[in-house]
């Protein structure tokens, strides 16, 4: 066996070159008539650092980033396979400080190890939490969810143990375990990096779910945005079914659980639980009004549990090492770790595990270091396109969902959108309401049309048309699709528009 | 278009639940595009009506009624692209194809599409090629990957 050296296959890592530099270090090694076993990893998230090359030294596994094609030959030659020091030499990479102040559970073999090797994954802590589930009856099951405090990490923070109990109690002989992967909020790409970097923790936590809540047939809602995850995913699958981690026969146990990737189409609506439920049916991803709510009535009309990727992908820990570990993370109602995601202006961006409670002050300036551009931060947008844009003078709020709540923003799926001086905040605004009127499915009135007049009379203002008059209009019209429309699309909507409105009437022209 | 493909996708996965969505990507990835032929054909082995087929494929993004372009490329409009330069990047992209989104170049070598969010935040502005996504695109790299797609003119 040569010497292990591992570069990212990650969408994003690939996005700037890592196939590249792939395919430069094999030809270079070839050249050189040495022995190396490349191993394509998932990201550690350092995505300045990326495409970042590993070598698994005497002295551990040492981090050599970002390198181009063009590198690959100096770093040979400067005898890299030995963890020789060079420009772009970082040490030990579990030491990088960035990496190590995290507190990596959900994601702690993402990047680490070949997303596709089972055994890898076994040898890292995974099946773990299975092998327990396999032998507890369904109820321990789900109060270990319960016990643990674990929230929907979708956006919604609703209790998952709740929503299992909920499923496990309701009458049905055939219900579903449904993983919401249409990750459509802009900011965010934690759960592709999870399916991308460690595919079998999202499989065993949706095999767990099956097993907490009676479901024995489990569908992957996937967008299409991801044709790596997909891959990924798919080859997972199989791999799992052939080890008996899928099938007839869950290790053994003789209880069943199937898994199934289907593929979204393009629409950011099917990340709304029950739009999502009516694509995988093969309708029109139309929303559908609540009650009856998808654990009583879900996919086919059966109970079923739909679940972020990230949520789900959090309940093996959470069953190997115990409720009480993951609750210990965590402030107030918000317990275990968030994985949050810097994007957009900054410096340091990537995917930052941390429990719950750390401040944007720190995400932003210890973990992201300010912006690329080198200007001041203007403004974030935390959790999504239908999160509300928070100014540099509300950083010191704890990353708390009752705590964001409170202050009229929300954590979301954790998503940070970095914002430096040179934004225009009204057309941030109009932006939010023109995404709304692209992406509402169309079945309430207050989404649907609520965002063309949203458009209409945000150009109004930047006409100078009777500001004042118009902002009111825009504020009452805020308030109707607020209180008025079906769900959190046109619901929410209002929360970016707003929350650019007040905190930065500046660019509306009013004072 | 070739229906008889149509028909085999078709009657390959009619009968998987839900159906359709898997059935009109396939169709697409072999043909290019959904026929108002192939629809009928859907329509028909999944029982359901030509209406229904149609609401489908007209709700999602994805799915196109009319063949594009040798190469779908799609401009990233997320916020965290527009964050990093994004609109002018979109600007740059139709001025340079001569083209608006949801338009092909004269030569038909690019159909242009907006897209809200590729995943790939951290390294924005982002643009996805078929099934490849590039990040931290400038002006200069567009040019220079279009100029690829269009045989280096």
């Amino acid at each position: 066996m040569g010497i292990r050296v591992y570069v990212p296959s990650d969408t994003t890592a690939a996005s700037i070159g890592a196939d590249r530099v792939a395919r430069a270090i094999e030809a270079e090694a070839k050249r050189r008539n040495l022995s190396i076993d490349l191993v394509r990893n998932g990201s550690r998230g350092m995505f300045w650092l990326e495409p970042l090359v590993e070598v698994e030294t005497s002295a551990g596994r040492v981090a050599y980033g970002p390198v181009t094609a063009k590198d690959v030959p100096e770093l040979f030659e400067a005898g890299f396979l030995n963890g020789a020091s060079h420009r772009l030499f970082h040490g030990v990479t579990s030491e990088i400080p960035w990496l190590k102040q995290q507190e990596r559970l959900t994601f702690a073999r993402v990047g680490l190890i070949d997303p596709l090797s089972l055994s890898e994954y076994e040898a890292n802590g995974g099946l773990a939490g299975l092998r327990k589930a396999v032998s507890m009856p369904p109820e321990q099951i789900v109060a270990a969810v319960t016990e643990s405090g674990l929230r929907g990490r979708g956006g919604a923070a609703f209790p998952a143990g709740i929503k299992w109990q909920t499923v496990l109690n309701a009458a049905g002989t055939q219900k579903y375990i449904v993983a919401n992967a249409d990750e459509g909020d802009s900011g965010t790409f934690a759960d592709r990096m999870l399916m991308e970097g460690d595919p079998y923790c999202l499989i065993e936590g949706m095999v767990i779910a099956g097993l907490a809540v009676g479901a024995t047939m489990g569908y992957i809602y996937l967008r299409s945005e991801y044709p790596r995850a997909w891959n990924t995913l798919n080859a997972a699958i199989e791999r799992a079914r052939e080890a008996q981690v899928l099938g007839p026969s869950v290790l053994g146990s003789g209880k069943k659980f199937e898994l199934e990737v289907r593929l979204g189409a393009g629409a950011y609506i099917c990340g709304e639980e029950t739009a999502l439920l009516e694509s995988l049916e093969g309708k029109r991803g139309q929303v559908r009004a609540k009650p009856p709510l998808p654990a009583i009535s879900g996919l086919f009309g059966c109970p079923t549990v739909v679940n972020n990727v990230i949520t789900l992908a959090s309940v093996p820990i959470i069953l190997s090492c115990g409720a009480g570990f993951y609750k210990d993370y965590g402030m107030g109602r918000s317990r275990g770790t968030m994985t949050f995601q810097l994007a957009g202006n900054i410096r340091h961006g990537g995917l930052v595990e941390k429990a719950f409670g750390i401040t944007l002050q720190q995400l932003l300036y210890d973990f992201g270091g300010g912006t690329i551009s080198g200007r001041p931060i203007r403004a974030v947008q935390v959790g999504g396109p239908l999160g509300a844009y928070v100014p540099p003078k509300d950083f010191d709020l704890p990353l708390d969902y009752e705590a964001f709540t409170a202050r009229g923003a929300m954590v979301g799926h954790g998503g940070v959108v970095v914002f430096d001086d040179s934004v225009n905040m009204m057309q941030m605004a109009r932006f939010a309401m023109e995404f709304c009127a692209e992406e509402s499915c169309g079945k309430c009135t207050p989404c649907r049309i609520g965002s063309i007049r949203g458009v209409e009379v945000l150009d109004r203002v930047a006409a100078g048309e009777r500001p004042s008059e118009n902002l009111e209009l825009l504020e009452s019209l805020c308030d109707t699709m607020q209180y008025g429309s079906l769900c959190a699309m046109g619901g929410m909507t209002p929360f970016p528009v707003l929350s650019a409105l007040k905190h930065f009437p500046e660019d509306f022209g009013a004072s | 278009m070739d229906l008889s493909r149509v028909q085999a996708i078709v009657e390959k996965q009619a009968g998987r639940p839900g159906a359709t969505l898997p059935i009109l990507h396939d169709i697409q990835a072999e043909l290019g595009y959904i026929s108002d032929e192939a629809i009928a054909v859907v329509a028909e082995g999944l029982n359901l009506s030509r209406a229904e087929i149609f609401g489908v494929v007209t709700f999602y993004a994805d799915f196109r009624r009319e063949p594009v372009g040798k190469n779908l490329v799609q401009v990233c409009r997320g916020e965290a692209c527009q964050a990093m330069g994004g609109r002018k990047l979109e600007e740059h992209a139709c001025r340079s194809l001569g083209c608006e989104f949801h338009q092909t170049t004269a030569d038909g070598s690019v159909s242009l599409e907006p897209v809200f969010c590729l995943g790939n935040c951290a390294c924005s502005p982002a643009i996805r090629v078929g099934d490849e996504i590039y990040g931290r695109v400038d002006e200069s790299q567009f040019d220079e990957l279009m100029g690829e797609l269009r045989g280096g003119r």
